[in-house]
């Protein structure tokens, strides 16, 4: 018989919360800790670097005239509430994914921008992916640039991490890999000819030179699940913030790149 | 949504400084070789011609082809003659057309 | 790609040399390789760049960018991000304003991400 995931999450989850920390020996050291950046080769380098010819600055010019545009009923735009983002929403993303406590589970920087547009502006929610809501996230996020990643581990985000690194160190999918056999046990190493990195979203949402276009974490970690010959996690399964939570947790410590640019 | 344009020129320039003018704007630049998901091939859609003048005259103008990636970057120079105005016209496929401009100061 | 030189020059001779050719010799993915091009001259009503021409060898189609510059540039330079279908040679051709070509050329090595995305 083979448990459901949701229960095998929790026995997981129940027997962490008697350890003290979510930390275990397969970790990466903090000293060893490096962003996907470093993967790259210089001129991939140069493009993120570069505000005048990085891609992903598109969108961020995008999401600042979104952040300003009027919406819903009342009227209200994300600057209604929120003033100018680069005071307001300084070091947000850096923590994020976050606890929600009226949903009692975290919620994800594109969740909690959808949040708000349906329950404070009360117009329509942004699909996943599409240009507006990454440009909004894009924005959001990009002004935390250089700011270290630094989500919550407390009570009540211990159970989460824990799901979170379960289903990242569980061997799935038809080949039966684990994202840590590659990105905990290998990284550095190379795979059909390209360098493995940590796998730290330090710079999402993400311009991707295989996408041609910015892309979301979660469209990132689709890739990931596909490529592994696993069953990928739908847009709004509790799952995938959970995982994004453990990954934004192992990379603590990373400065946030928003856009970056990536291979 | 329109297309968004980025361009970057040198805050302040002196008279005759050569100077870089950068050029980004988003466009998918789709080749007209891919293949969509139900095996069609996903039709041409670029831009095919970029100028850019100053002061009225044009001193940068280039064709693109489908080889050009994505949310095309240009970069080139010019002689930062005088203070002014710096057009940037980008036209192609699908009656595309967009414009931006910026001001250069010389000192 | 040789035809689409020949369409370029016509009869002259297209001879080695002021061109300098910068692109990645190993690129990560094919669709946004950085490539520069830079042309050794004056830059003077006399004697100057006209353009400068990119042209590849195995994508679908021969012709990568042509750009028209004259005095006006101060400096031969462009710079700009292609499209690569495969490892394969690529060539600049510079048009200079006393009718000679001059040109350089690199061979890149193509390489794609190991992880390819589902289509939807």
């Amino acid at each position: 018989m083979i448990l459901p995931r949701r229960f095998c999450g929790w026995l997981t989850a129940a027997a962490t919360l008697l350890a003290s920390s979510v930390a275990a020996a397969a970790d990466i050291p903090a000293a060893e800790r490096r962003s996907g950046y470093e993967f790259m080769g210089r001129e991939t380098r140069a493009m993120q670097d570069d505000d005048a010819a990085n891609p992903g600055m598109l969108s961020v010019l995008d999401g600042e005239a979104l952040w300003r545009r009027a919406e819903g009923p009342a009227g209200k735009s994300c600057a209604s509430c929120h003033g100018e983002a680069h005071a307001s929403m300084r070091s947000v993303a850096a923590r994020y994914p976050a606890f929600d406590t009226a949903r009692g589970r975290p919620v994800d920087l594109e969740g909690r921008i959808n949040l708000c547009r349906t329950e404070r502006q009360e117009g329509p929610a942004l699909a996943y992916e599409s240009r507006e809501l990454l440009a909004l996230t894009a924005y959001v996020a990009y002004q935390s640039r250089g700011q270290p990643i630094a989500v919550a581990e407390d009570p009540k985000t211990r159970p989460f991490l824990a799901a979170g690194r379960e289903i990242f160190e569980r061997r799935q999918g038809q080949l039966n890999l684990s994202c840590a056999q590659c990105h905990d046990d290998n990284w550095g190493q190379r795979l059909a000819g390209v360098p493995i990195p940590q796998a730290h979203p330090t710079g999402y949402p993400v311009y991707r030179l295989e996408w041609q276009s910015l892309g979301s974490l979660q469209r990132r970690l689709r890739n990931c699940f596909v490529g592994m010959r696993a069953e990928p996690y739908p847009n709004d399964a509790p799952e995938i913030v959970e995982l994004e939570l453990y990954l934004a947790w192992r990379a603590r410590g990373l400065p946030i790149e928003t856009p970056a640019v990536r291979p | 949504m329109t297309a968004r344009a980025l361009i970057s020129v040198p805050p302040k320039t002196k008279r005759g400084e050569v100077v870089e003018i950068k050029a980004l704007i988003s466009h998918p630049m789709e080749s007209g070789y891919r293949v969509g998901p139900n095996g069609t091939r996903i039709p041409r859609d670029i831009i095919r011609e970029f100028a850019c003048t100053y002061n009225g005259e044009e001193i940068f103008r280039a064709e693109l082809s489908p080889a050009i990636a994505a949310n095309p970057f240009l970069s080139f120079c010019t002689i930062a003659t005088e203070s002014g105005t710096l057009a940037f016209r980008w036209s192609g496929d699908n009656g595309f057309a967009a414009t931006e401009t910026a001001e250069i100061t010389v000192e | 790609m040789q035809e689409a030189i020949r369409a370029i020059i016509g009869e002259a001779e297209l001879r080695q040399g002021k061109v300098a050719l910068d692109i990645p010799s190993l690129v990560e993915n094919g669709n946004a390789v950085p490539l520069s091009v830079s042309v050794d001259s004056p830059m003077s009503p006399a004697d100057h760049v006209k353009a400068i021409h990119v042209v590849n060898e195995k994508n679908p189609q021969p012709r990568v960018i042509s750009v028209a510059l004259g005095p006006r540039a101060g400096r031969a330079r462009l710079a700009t991000r292609i499209k690569l279908a495969d490892s394969q040679k690529i060539v600049a051709v510079a048009e200079m304003s006393d009718g000679s070509f001059w040109s350089a050329s690199a061979d890149v090595i193509v390489t794609l991400a190991a992880c390819v995305e589902d289509l939807q």
